[in-house]
């Protein structure tokens, strides 16, 4: 009996059972190739076939003819030929008779769809193992990317960092990385093993445990690289490799050393135009010994970095157009206000690219960098008695996180609530109509809080420096404290007038911005 | 006016005046403190507790000093606890702390209890 349908697409073998009541030579089931002439011979048959009688360059024949078949009756359901009802010589070693055949015909019709619903029930429960088992292996892979991926970003005052891993459905290689290192300089990863599921999940594991190790001992990327390629060489499955770019930030300069081993190139946009970051080097994993170009660039204030892999520029629309790089660079070129609003920028132009039926085809990867203009609060406040309360704990909120011991944050709050009064008092003269702008700065070396309020037109009111014995006597008013005060709370102070605006700057440094970060 | 007002609380502790201050001291403190600080007549020493205080402005220092050019008019000592690390700074650079005694925190009246 057929077990399995030849499908004439997919040349399988088809399984031959022995007719049990009959007195068969094989008890094993054999097998039919899909191109045997027997089986086109069958599917067109009208009845039952005696196989001795046939002419065919058959393989099969011989093999059931040796095997003790005479009768082949195939089975048809639905036109198709989904197995045979082999019968071997009667008992009574006569030939069948007319009514013999039909009953076996009759008995191969009732049968033949039984055969055909057993056959879709297995086919099923096999398709279900399979399934069962890819997704255990996807959930595998998808476990080995969450574990090997950054559970969080670190903080770099003055510079932004956004990342996102999309894994499609199939589980790519990609990865990325931020490694802390030495002189508060910074690491970045970005890379993609080429093949699928759990082996480029587990290679990608590995080389990222090797380029952080590497990364740790060696300060210049070209030299990672070279080390990382060395490591995983003797062991990387064959045809697979692995691209990687990785950089060194030096936040504080904003200058970035980078390597690159075949990775997608990375883009930039400053403010005065796209730039790429290009470096020549082969994928990490084909040959030992490969030397890695090196290159430097500065990252000014308002440049951004887009760090991705090709599931982003490879992605494609219903008309097999892919999203490209041109597309990735004008999203840039938008200049979204942070390096998040590039990713969920970038996110959205895809979904919308993309065609909506069909899956994520590759991992997408995203790195983003930008070095910001340094302000972390921008505010304004109505000239309303009270309101410095309101504009302390906002720079107080504005600095949190930045290189300032509690004490001197103490003192900027004390500075930034006597200048917002100086201001509204004296610049705006408590006019509810009239606000008080505040920005708070940092470009990671000190922090400052300008103050801007409308009595650039007025002089600097100037009080005699406080002395409270004279106070105590009563020569002096009992008021005049907040200047002094906040020449007293912070680094430095400065301010300026244009006519119209009167502006105040508090400045503290920022600890390991100077040797004198702890004057009082 | 967002000014947060100023409560004062007085109690006699030995022969001295504590006033207890919970709020922000600026200039609106002046009436809480002023009152407080009548009290007591003259000769009676004052002690300022600052333990419920948050903020102290440039203004609030102006009605401390009133309160000090009061007290030396009237020869009644003034002394301060409960003052946080910032505003004990704070007191020394503008030299209230020449004019008003501030008690470490275990010579506080109660600190032992």
């Amino acid at each position: 009996m057929v077990w399995r349908r030849s499908e004439p697409a997919v040349p399988a073998p088809v399984a031959v059972e022995p007719q049990p009541q009959a007195p068969l030579a094989a008890e094993q089931p054999f097998e039919i190739a899909p191109n045997d002439p027997l089986v086109a011979y069958l599917q067109a048959a009208p009845g039952a076939v005696d196989l001795a009688r046939l002419d065919l360059d058959s393989p099969a024949i011989q093999e059931m003819l040796a095997a003790g078949v005479t009768l082949a009756i195939p089975l048809i359901a639905n036109g198709e030929l989904v197995g045979i009802l082999n019968v071997g010589p009667r008992l009574s070693d006569q030939d069948f008779s007319a009514d013999d055949r039909r009953l076996l015909e009759q008995l191969a019709s009732h049968a033949a769809p039984a055969v055909r619903v057993g056959q879709l029930v297995r086919e099923q429960q096999v398709e279900i193992q399979a399934r069962g088992r890819m997704e255990q292996e996807l959930a595998v892979a998808r476990l080995i990317q969450q574990n090997f991926l950054p559970k969080e970003l670190p903080d770099l005052p003055g510079w932004q960092l956004a990342a996102l891993y999309r894994p499609a459905r199939a589980v790519g290689g990609d990865f990325y990385d931020v490694i802390e290192l030495p002189g508060g300089r910074f690491g970045l990863v970005i890379g993609d093993v080429t093949d699928k599921g759990v082996p480029a999940a587990m290679v990608m594991a590995a080389t990222r445990s090797v380029l952080r190790a590497s990364a740790a001992r060696l300060h210049e990327p070209g030299a990672v690289l070279a080390r990382v390629n060395d490591s995983v060489c003797p062991d990387i499955p064959e045809n697979m490799f692995v691209t990687c770019f990785y950089a060194v930030l030096d936040p504080a300069s904003g200058v970035l050393r980078y390597a690159n081993a075949g990775h997608n190139v990375p883009l930039l946009h400053t403010p005065t135009g796209p730039a790429e970051l290009r470096a020549t080097g082969m994928p990490l994993g084909l040959m030992p010994g490969m030397s890695y170009e090196e290159k430097e660039t500065v990252i000014d204030v308002g440049t951004t970095v887009l760090l991705y892999s090709d599931g982003l520029v490879e992605a494609h629309d219903a008309r097999r157009e892919m999203y490209g790089s041109a597309r990735t660079a004008s999203v840039l070129a938008g200049a979204p206000a942070s390096s998040q609003s590039v990713i969920d920028e970038l996110i959205a132009g895809l979904d919308r690219f993309a065609d909506p039926g069909a899956e994520q085809e590759d991992d997408i990867t995203l790195l983003v960098l930008r070095r910001g203009d340094g302000t972390l609060a921008d505010f304004k406040l109505q000239s309303v008695p009270g309101n410095e309360r309101e504009a302390l704990s906002r720079v107080a909120a504005a600095v949190d996180g930045l290189a300032l011991s509690p004490e001197r944050i103490e003192r900027l709050k004390t500075a930034t609530a006597e200048a917002t009064m100086n201001a509204m008092e004296h610049g705006n003269r408590y006019d509810p109509d009239l606000y008080v702008s505040i920005a708070v700065r940092s470009d990671g070396r000190r922090v400052s809080v300008s103050i801007v309020d409308h009595g650039g037109d007025r002089d600097i009111p100037t009080t005699p420096a406080p002395d409270i014995e004279e106070k105590l006597a009563g020569r002096q008013s009992p008021r005049g404290w907040g200047l002094f005060l906040i020449k007293s709370m912070v680094d430095a102070m400065h301010q300026e007038s244009d006519g119209s605006r009167h502006t105040v700057v508090l400045e503290m440094t920022l600890e390991g911005g100077s040797d004198d970060a702890d004057k009082p | 006016m967002t000014q947060t007002s100023l409560e004062a609380l007085t109690r006699q502790a030995g022969d001295t005046l504590v006033v207890e201050l919970r709020g922000d001291i600026d200039g609106g403190a002046r009436e809480a403190l002023g009152a407080a600080y009548d009290a007591a007549g003259p000769g009676v020493p004052v002690l300022l507790d600052f333990g419920g205080v948050g903020y102290i402005n440039s203004t609030g220092i102006a009605v401390i000093v009133g309160l000090l050019a009061r007290a030396r008019a009237d020869a009644r000592p003034v002394s301060a606890m409960g003052l946080s690390a910032h505003y004990r700074e704070i007191f020394e650079v503008t030299r209230l702390s020449d004019f008003l005694t501030i008690l470490p925190p275990t010579d506080e009246p109660g600190a032992a209890t």
